[in-house]
């Protein structure tokens, strides 16, 4: 079922509250095969919820319909120089989904955050307001269109990354920022994982707001599109910069002099930068196979190098690092569980947490896809979902097996 | 003033001695506030037209205690109301007569700092610039920066999602934490986040940050640290009325410059201000904008210049980029002390909405009607990059009569501020202060919504009650202890 306005969703919701039937909430469905499956009796998606209603590029703000493709929203902003800062990633096609079909709703309902999350926020910090169909069939909003608002409990982050288990979004309100007029990315060559991390790390702690720090691998850098990084055949860290021309030029000069001791980088320009960023968001190098997984591990960005290590003792991966380290995406051979216990016990060990976002539907209804919460952090989370949907009709088990 | 609060408990107050004891079991003596003049300091906060003395104040050391003490609360059924400096602008931190304080100023230790992860766990006691101060040596800083952050603390910060001057390029207090120690009612301990940058599962930091001391006593957090710009000056620009002022900032954003601070000021702001700081404002100016950029000398210059040009078409009675440090700081003392200065002439309510930028000039000329209709004078300030305003009213608080038109001008200058599109309160928080307004910007089923969200962290309604939600909601509610 398809609604097309707020109205309409929760009239075709109430009668499944009614009859206590639960319901599989979906945009484009792009990321469908990302969750543990679930039972649902119909399938009700934001899809025809679409059309941007308001934008004020001088107050960097937009509001859209929940189903309003991603796409259609970057063209317009694309328009007036301006962008989403939070440069929302594709998970879609690396876990089997359509490539580049998803809407706005889903990037905030995953949090889906890019690259540029290490200096500018997640997708949840851009998030400014929210109307959304609770699982009792009621309509709410939280927030507004204004930047600074402290009014009441902030169901807009509350709601971010909650996967549609708690409330359908349907119309959301977000900050813009103005695109870089240039890129540069300063990329070094042949450093190992250890030593890469390293260099992300010294880069962020230089003045010049480096906005993106990417570690591939020499394996994974061979899968680039992007023909003069693949062609290098040699691992690749990269470091981007964003700002006026002025100031990009001088601060790659002053970064280039500050980091001397790992080598002496390629420098690639606007375009080609571009098309490289965007092959990260799009996770084009790490494509859909039935006989990988896929995971995606947050930590301390010092330590992936060490989380990478651990996993590696049970299994052979491929990984790319995002977030300067802090953002791990391992593939691994399919196997019953994904790895999942080696995988979490070396999470568990360094901190942080590991979602699985490839792997077939046996294996996702058999391991926990998210990650499991200490037993307080499950009440206070049952609690939520108690709040937001009482009878457990929005995606149930989507998260987590028992919510 | 005319708020009411709800009816304390007097068996409750009866049973002071014993409560003390207890606490003093739990934290030491030395923690425990319960005679009448100790506790006097802590009857009011920032909004201190509100005044309550609490039942008995306790200041812990530690996590445990904290816990502890709640846990003690919890079974006592002892109402809770937690506390930092005691800054807050909107009567968040103001006492009850029948509920216990718990103050975490003495919980101000910095536990770590790591330069290249870029974060620092604290204890939430710690003021707002201690922090900045611990990892100044390295050139870093924590971003958000309310103007009390000398005094105010980061328990207070995080309650209250804190903004500043500088957030329309960092953020405020939610973007800027990735981890927190929580008390929770029944004395449980909730860690959420850590070190990493995304949290996982449910956004509970997000719920957290800005819950008003409602859900839980946060105890040690784990911020965001982030390397400070090479430089830093400021500009004024003087216009002859607050249209020009406006479209400027309007024409700044438009160019794709996000400067770090874009602070606004009327007429009567920069006349309080400037005698108090001599910071050289222009006095001919009906409004000034104060606008900060970042980077390497040559940087600030090209930036500088690009906003002097784009300033140009609004006709500016003024244009004057900061010479240098000495003058920078001047220009910036005299923003940063405002309230202060304004204090030094008269009281004052100071509000805190926020709107959408193009509605400023209606904005302005409605807030001076109110005030005029009122018989009272007003001064605005405002955070003009992300339309936060602070029009302060000045009254004498001596005269009940002048306190109760402050207060409804007030009600009506926040009303606006929502029917243009904007919202109560854009960094102060609801507190005491926007409850009962609360129903002007939200549907009796959004304020359901947040009330069982409250329910969740604390089923028993003891921490900070009559605060953030309309007493009447709490007995429609039928939740079963929120009435």
């Amino acid at each position: 079922m398809r609604a097309a306005t707020s109205w309409e969703l929760q009239s075709m919701l109430a009668p499944f509250v009614d009859r206590q039937q639960p319901v599989e909430i979906r945009g484009s469905g792009s990321k469908s095969r990302v969750g543990r499956p679930m039972q649902t009796a119909a399938s009700i998606s934001t899809a025809s919820m679409h059309g941007i209603w308001m934008y004020e590029p001088t107050e960097l703000v937009m509001s859209a319909h929940a189903g309003t493709p991603l796409a259609q929203i970057e063209a317009e902003l694309a328009g007036n120089n301006q962008m989403l800062a939070f440069e929302p990633s594709d998970i879609g096609p690396a876990s089997g989904g359509r490539r580049g079909t998803q809407t706005i709703g889903s990037v905030f309902a995953t949090n889906s955050s890019g690259s540029r999350r290490i200096t500018v926020g997640a997708a949840r910090d851009h998030l400014l307001g929210i109307e959304a169909v609770s699982g009792r069939a009621e309509l709410f909003r939280s927030g507004g269109r204004v930047m600074k608002n402290v009014t009441g409990v902030d169901l807009c982050r509350g709601l971010s990354g909650s996967w549609g288990t708690l409330a359908v979004l349907t119309e959301v309100t977000f900050k813009v920022l103005p695109a870089p007029e240039k890129t540069a990315t300063l990329v070094y060559l042949g450093l190992p994982d250890d030593i890469g991390v390293e260099l992300m790390c010294a880069a962020m702690r230089l003045p010049f707001e480096v906005s993106g720090t990417a570690h591939l691998p020499q394996s994974v850098a061979g899968r680039l599109e992007t023909a003069v990084l693949a062609e290098q055949g040699q691992s690749i860290t990269a470091l981007r910069l964003e700002n006026f021309e002025k100031s990009v030029d001088y601060r790659s000069n002053a970064m280039r002099a500050a980091l001397k001791v790992y080598g002496n980088p390629i420098i690639i320009g606007s375009t080609t930068s571009l098309e490289f960023w965007n092959e990260l968001r799009r996770l084009s190098i790490l494509p859909y196979t039935a006989d990988t997984c896929l995971w995606r591990i947050s930590t301390t960005p010092m330590k992936g190098p060490k989380v990478v290590a651990a996993i590696r003792r049970h299994m052979p991966t491929e990984v790319y690092y995002d977030w300067s380290g802090g953002l791990i995406w391992v593939e691994v051979a399919a196997s019953a569980d994904a790895g999942a216990s080696d995988i979490r016990r070396a999470v568990a060990v360094h901190g942080g947490h590991a979602t699985l976002i490839r792997a077939d539907s046996a294996v996702r209804s058999s391991v926990e896809v998210f990650q499991p919460q200490s037993p307080l952090a499950e009440r206070i989370v049952r609690g939520l979902k108690s709040t937001f949907d009482p009878l457990r009709l929005l995606n149930p088990g989507r998260m987590y097996a028992n919510l | 003033m005319s708020l009411r609060m709800p009816q304390p408990d007097r068996a409750m107050i009866a049973r002071r001695a014993e409560i003390a004891a207890a606490l003093e079991k739990i934290a030491g003596p030395e923690a425990v506030i319960a005679d009448e003049d100790g506790r006097r300091t802590f009857e009011t906060d920032g909004l201190n037209a509100y005044r309550a003395m609490p039942l008995v104040v306790v200041l812990p050391k530690t996590t445990d205690e904290v816990a502890a003490i709640l846990r003690y609360c919890h079974g006592e059924k002892i109402k809770v109301v937690a506390r930092g400096a005691g800054t807050s602008l909107c009567g968040g931190a103001l006492p009850l007569e029948d509920a216990v304080v718990v103050g975490v100023s003495r919980m101000k230790k910095v536990l770590e700092i790591d330069y290249d992860n870029r974060f620092a766990r604290v204890e939430t006691g710690i003021t707002n610039l201690a922090i900045s101060g611990a990892v100044g040596a390295e050139g870093f800083f924590y971003a958000p920066d309310p103007s009390s952050q000398l005094a105010c603390t980061l328990a207070g910060n995080l309650a209250m999602n804190s903004g500043g001057a500088h957030c329309l390029k960092y953020g405020v207090t939610t973007n800027n934490v990735l981890g927190m120690k929580v008390v929770l009612m029944d004395g449980e301990i909730l860690d959420i986040g850590g070190p990493h940058l995304d949290a996982e599962g449910y956004d509970l930091l997000g719920l957290m940050v800005g819950s008003e001391g409602q859900f839980g006593i946060i105890t040690e957090a784990t911020v965001r640290i982030i390397k400070a710009a090479e430089g830093a000056r400021p500009m004024m620009i003087g216009f002859p009325s607050s249209e020009a002022a406006g479209q400027c900032v309007s024409a700044i954003i438009a160019s794709g410059i996000i400067p770090v601070a874009i602070e606004f000021m009327d007429k009567p702001a920069i006349e309080v201000c400037e005698s108090f700081a001599k910071a050289g404002y222009p006095m001919d100016a009906d409004a000034l904008l104060i606008v900060e950029v970042e980077g390497s000398e040559d940087e600030i210059n090209d930036l500088l210049g690009r906003i002097a040009r784009i300033a140009e078409p609004f006709a500016p009675t003024t244009v004057q980029i900061s010479s240098g440090p000495a003058q920078s700081a001047k220009i910036w003392k005299g923003r940063k002390s405002a309230f202060g200065a304004i204090g030094r002439i008269s009281d004052y309510y100071c509000m805190d909405g926020t709107i959408p930028l193009s509605q400023l000039p209606l904005v302005l000329r409605r807030i001076s009607e109110i005030c005029a209709s009122h018989k009272l004078k007003v001064a605005n300030i405002f955070h003009a990059g992300d339309g936060n305003l602070h029009p302060l009213i000045l009254y004498e608080a001596n005269d009940p009569e002048q306190a109760e038109r402050a207060e409804l001008a007030g009600a009506e200058i926040l009303t606006l501020c929502v029917e243009v599109g904007g919202c109560l309160t854009g960094e102060h928080g609801v507190g005491i202060e926007k409850r009962d307004l609360m129903t002007t910007q939200f549907s009796r089923t959004d304020l359901m919504l947040q009330m069982r969200i409250k329910t969740v962290f604390d089923p028993d309604w003891l921490l900070n009650p009559g605060k953030v939600f309309p007493l009447d909601m709490l007995t429609m509610s039928g939740l079963p202890n929120a009435a």
